[in-house]
């Protein structure tokens, strides 16, 4: 069968319009700091909506900002520039879930392994160089390990300048932890 | 026919769709390449050396660039959702695409509308939507690693960053989180578990674990996973039962790691040029068991 023929009709389904992307929630020391990044966000094309936060996570403000979770990386980046950092951030399908923060190590002799959560980043000890990016499941994943592997620990761009999901922010962590151990 | 969808590491990949297939350690798909190191052209480079050695025909794949801004994946989510009602596809592979629910729901509704249902395997980000979308058990296979099947096991996790007691997935912990991830309705019908052994499951909890050329490198090289699931794909698709497909690739994929003698520098194109050998030896070796 030719490839032409294998998307030959065009039709289409909806969903009823219900959009059910998973949230996450950026929770701002005040409501001052909560416009500026709903301005910066929205200004930058973001899908945002200000919202009050649940029960669970209430810190003195009364709004927190609800986003797509899957972009936490990008948005992160785009507040910090703007130096509007939040202090937290959490799912909104249950904003008592923690991220993934410790570190496990595997020592291979010649090469040391850090993984925190999914990601793992493995590096040549003699030469700090990068020699393998594994896990993750995100599109960015195989983009960092192509502009990472191959580079030294601390010339190679950071996950967090140039990755733009979860996963890439948590091979951030993995690299951060590296450098931390490597680097000292 | 065998059909791939997932992502290239380029913004200036179009979407392409075709028959694709290898050229120097490249994937090949009509007036465009990609590089053969991990993600989804790894997947397609071990489904091609799969289907060429069987003598099928070369997957089809439908591709764009992403690099996880999610436009790449959004091009493919629309024209699935436009075209693939209409296609000739037996199996296909969903793989790296930026895990979005919306698009994954309407997708399948798509495929609800195929005159025969394709058989549906999912790995990467479009496992993540998969299971985020509560149509898990749509699925024949989902190709987790360990990580991943402890996210699967969570019903509140809506990514495998925010997995609870993620830190305690060891393999000995794979036959409890099968069988959460299954009574959470998180799960297809069968999972191919990558890990230092590979496990197969359904509903009853784990059905084989292969654990043949154990080597704790494989953890560090980037792309093992993928290489895994594009020979299961291969395999599914010549008409191999899902439980002997995923068996048999798993022990694959193994083999194809131990003859590269891997290190953890060893990247994945080292391991894919040694699955055709692999495959010979593992088909011969099931072949004469089997009389």
């Amino acid at each position: 069968m030719g490839f032409l023929n294998f998307f030959r009709l065009s039709r289409s389904k909806s969903t009823g319009g219900q959009h059910v992307q998973v949230r996450g929630i950026l929770v701002f020391e005040n409501t001052s700091e909560v416009i500026r990044a709903e301005n910066i966000l929205k200004k930058n094309g973001w899908q945002i909506k200000v919202v009050g936060p649940p029960p669970e996570i209430r810190t003195g403000c009364d709004l927190v900002i609800e986003f797509p979770l899957i972009e936490e990386l990008n948005i992160l980046r785009l507040l910090k520039e703007a130096d509007v950092s939040p202090i937290e951030v959490v799912p909104v399908n249950n904003p008592l879930l923690k991220p993934v923060d410790l570190f496990q190590i595997k020592d291979f002799g010649k090469h040391l392994m850090v993984r925190a959560a999914n990601m793992k980043l493995t590096v040549d000890k003699e030469t700090l160089t990068i020699v393998n990016v594994s896990g993750g499941g995100c599109p960015d994943v195989p983009y960092l390990a192509c502009e990472m592997v191959g580079k030294s620990l601390q010339g190679a761009p950071s996950p967090n300048e140039i990755g733009h999901t979860l996963c890439g922010y948590a091979l951030q962590l993995s690299c951060e932890e590296m450098k931390r151990i490597c680097l000292r | 026919m065998l059909a791939v969808i997932g992502t290239i590491p380029d913004t200036a990949f179009p979407m392409v769709k075709g028959e694709v297939f290898l050229e120097n350690e490249m994937i090949r798909i009509r007036d465009r390449s990609a590089p053969v190191n991990r993600g989804t052209a790894a997947l397609i480079a071990a489904a091609v050396k799969t289907s060429e050695f069987l003598g099928q025909s070369l997957p089809f794949a439908c591709l764009a660039g992403d690099i996880g801004l999610g436009k790449g994946s959004r091009r493919i989510y629309q024209t699935l959702v436009k075209e693939i009602g209409s296609a000739e596809i037996t199996t296909i592979v969903f793989h790296y695409l930026q895990p979005d629910v919306d698009w994954h729901n309407k997708v399948l509704f798509a495929i609800d509308d195929m005159s025969k249902r394709p058989i549906l395997i999912a790995d990467a980000g479009f496992m993540y939507a998969a299971k985020m979308s509560g149509q898990a058990g749509a699925y024949d296979l989902f190709t987790p690693d360990m990580g991943e099947l402890a996210f699967l096991a969570d019903e509140k996790a809506p990514h495998p960053f925010y997995t609870r007691g993620f830190i305690l997935h060891e393999d000995n912990r794979a036959s409890e989180l099968i069988s959460r991830a299954y009574a959470n309705e998180n799960a297809a019908r069968y999972l191919l578990v990558k890990g230092r052994e590979d496990y197969l499951a359904d509903h009853e909890g784990i059905l084989a674990n292969v654990k043949i050329h154990i080597n704790e490198s494989m953890e560090a090289i980037g792309g093992t996973g993928d290489t895994l699931t594009g020979i299961v794909a291969a395999f599914v698709e010549s008409g191999m039962k899902i439980k002997d497909a995923a068996i048999t690739a798993a022990k694959v994929n193994r083999l194809a790691g131990y003859n590269a003698k891997p290190t953890p520098a060893t990247q994945v194109t080292e391991i894919i040029n040694h699955i055709p050998s692999a495959l010979s030896e593992i088909l011969r070796n099931k072949k004469t068991a089997a009389t």
